[in-house]
């Protein structure tokens, strides 16, 4: 690891004029900066700011604080009973003893575990613009087939923000100069394009302080995820799903996906062909087709185009019949 | 640097880039927590820190001087062992046992969680967890032992936390 200096923050105001990378949980940054793939000049310690809370907002939503632990947020009453698909999507991902420490603000930076990315000897232009994607032509098992570009075809790897992908959370930041933010997450990640190393929007020294969920939506939730073994591994596929049936007809529908892209992967064609039609093949079918419409696998990764429809299927028959 | 591990203070002057397992293993002698992967993969560093347990081996020690650390030396003794550790002799819970204190920790603060009802993947109803080893497998994925000792490690998790009357099977 090289070194760095470190400064412990004593407020949000402080944190956004430290000039310098934030930790928090640090279970995903520390990993990376032993092996030198990050390697920042100052950590700016924000875990002991008073952002751990989980408060009920009188829209019905509940606004979450940044350093809320994912074990904390997954086994919160109030998240259970009405977002469950998030409960669901934190319990599916990584450990015990990761959960214990990962924090909300940071699972949504969570960075890909794209084999060449962790790999200093590989080219990654994420990791180093301009020094190609070996991933593109290599062993690919784990990568996108939506929303790639010639220069970059990883995954995120969270579930957590898929499920708030298909909640319509808000992250709400400050920046330096005290200004705040809050930006939907349909607009918070960025897909790879030619600039894959910059994954979302934040600008430096930007802070997320609090995720939004929007009151809870009507309809049945949950959170399926398709991985090579039973526990503690990343998606292959994953599904964060909230679809309302009335009369008949599926009245609502939100989809995310995890897996398949740069970001968490909300297509409202999927959507659109699912609303107002009657639970069944045909709909779930054109669903799946709107899902892989522009879809492309790059050889070891080209079996996640058939387990995608399948995926997706078998969430949708088992929540609306 | 200041820090409380065991009960007991403790100075040390460490290199910033040092982590909780390594302040415990090379600065302080506390050589019971293991380092196996270093990249939270297979839990052989976990520790209790204020009674939640992490992996110490992704978090730095000069996080943690206001904590409450413990290690699997200050859950127990030789003449007086943790009811886990008395568990995992009794069945033969590890072969080489480089895992096992990464695993009893864990185990300790695993029974906590369920203690406090949180669920887990394994768990049908969220808000409802029935204890059983399928929820014993889950919540211990974090841990891995090479020797595949796993029957005998959810044998003596699965006594303790009858003996704990969390068990509803």
């Amino acid at each position: 690891m090289k070194t760095f200096d470190y400064a412990r923050a004593g407020s949000v105001a402080e944190a956004v004029q430290a000039g310098g990378r934030f930790i928090a949980g640090g279970t995903n940054l520390l990993d990376l900066m032993k092996l030198q793939v990050e390697t920042p000049e100052k950590l700016v310690d924000i875990s002991r700011l008073d952002l751990d809370q989980i408060e009920e907002r009188e829209d019905g939503g509940l606004t979450i604080g940044a350093l809320v632990p994912n074990s904390d947020l997954a086994a919160d009453p109030r998240v259970i009973e009405k977002y469950e698909v998030l409960s669901r999507a934190l319990l599916a991902g990584a450990s015990g003893q990761l959960r214990n420490k990962a924090t909300t603000g940071g699972n949504l930076l969570q960075r890909t575990r794209c084999y060449y990315f962790y790999d200093t000897a590989a080219g990654c232009n994420k990791r180093e613009p301009g020094s190609g994607c070996e991933a593109i032509g290599g062993f690919n098992r784990i990568h996108a087939i939506l929303g790639t570009s010639d220069q970059c075809i990883a995954t995120h790897p969270g579930d957590m923000p898929v499920a708030m992908r298909a909640l319509d959370a808000v992250i709400v930041t400050q920046r330096g100069d005290g200004d705040k933010r809050r930006i939907p997450i349909a607009d918070f990640y960025r897909l790879p394009g030619d600039t894959p190393h910059i994954e979302n929007v934040l600008e430096p020294g930007e802070l997320i302080t609090h995720v939004e969920l929007p009151a809870p939506p009507q309809g049945g939730q949950t959170y399926r995820k398709v991985r090579d073994r039973a526990s503690y591994a990343f998606a292959l596929v994953s599904v964060a799903a909230v679809i309302a049936v009335e009369d008949g007809r599926i009245a609502s529908a939100a989809l995310a996906f995890g897996g398949l892209a740069h970001m968490p992967w909300r297509n409202p064609a999927v959507e659109a062909a699912l609303v107002g039609q009657a639970p069944g093949t045909a709909a779930f079918e054109a669903a799946a087709d709107a899902l892989l419409d522009g879809a492309k696998g790059f050889g070891s990764n080209d079996f996640k185009l058939p387990l995608a429809r399948r995926v997706l299927i078998a969430t949708l028959r088992d929540l609306t019949q | 640097m200041h820090f409380t591990i065991n009960g007991t203070s403790y100075e040390a002057e460490v290199d910033v880039r040092t982590s909780l397992l390594d302040l415990c293993r090379e600065h302080l002698g506390l050589t019971g927590s293991k380092k196996g992967c270093d990249h939270g993969q297979c839990g052989a560093c976990t520790m209790l820190v204020n009674g939640r347990r992490i992996n110490a081996c992704l978090t730095l020690a000069v996080m943690h001087q206001d904590d409450e650390i413990m290690t699997i030396e200050g859950l127990g003794t030789v003449e007086n062992l943790h009811p886990l550790q008395a568990a995992f002799v009794k069945h033969d819970g590890y072969q080489c046992g480089y895992c096992t204190p990464g695993q009893i920790c864990s185990a300790v603060g695993m029974l906590d969680e369920v203690k406090k009802g949180w669920p887990s993947h394994a768990s049908a109803d969220l808000s409802d967890v029935t204890f059983d080893e399928s929820e014993i497998s889950e919540r211990m994925s974090g841990n891995i032992c090479r020797c595949a000792a796993y029957p005998n490690i959810v044998e003596a998790i699965r006594e303790v936390a009858a003996e704990q009357r969390e068990v509803t099977a």
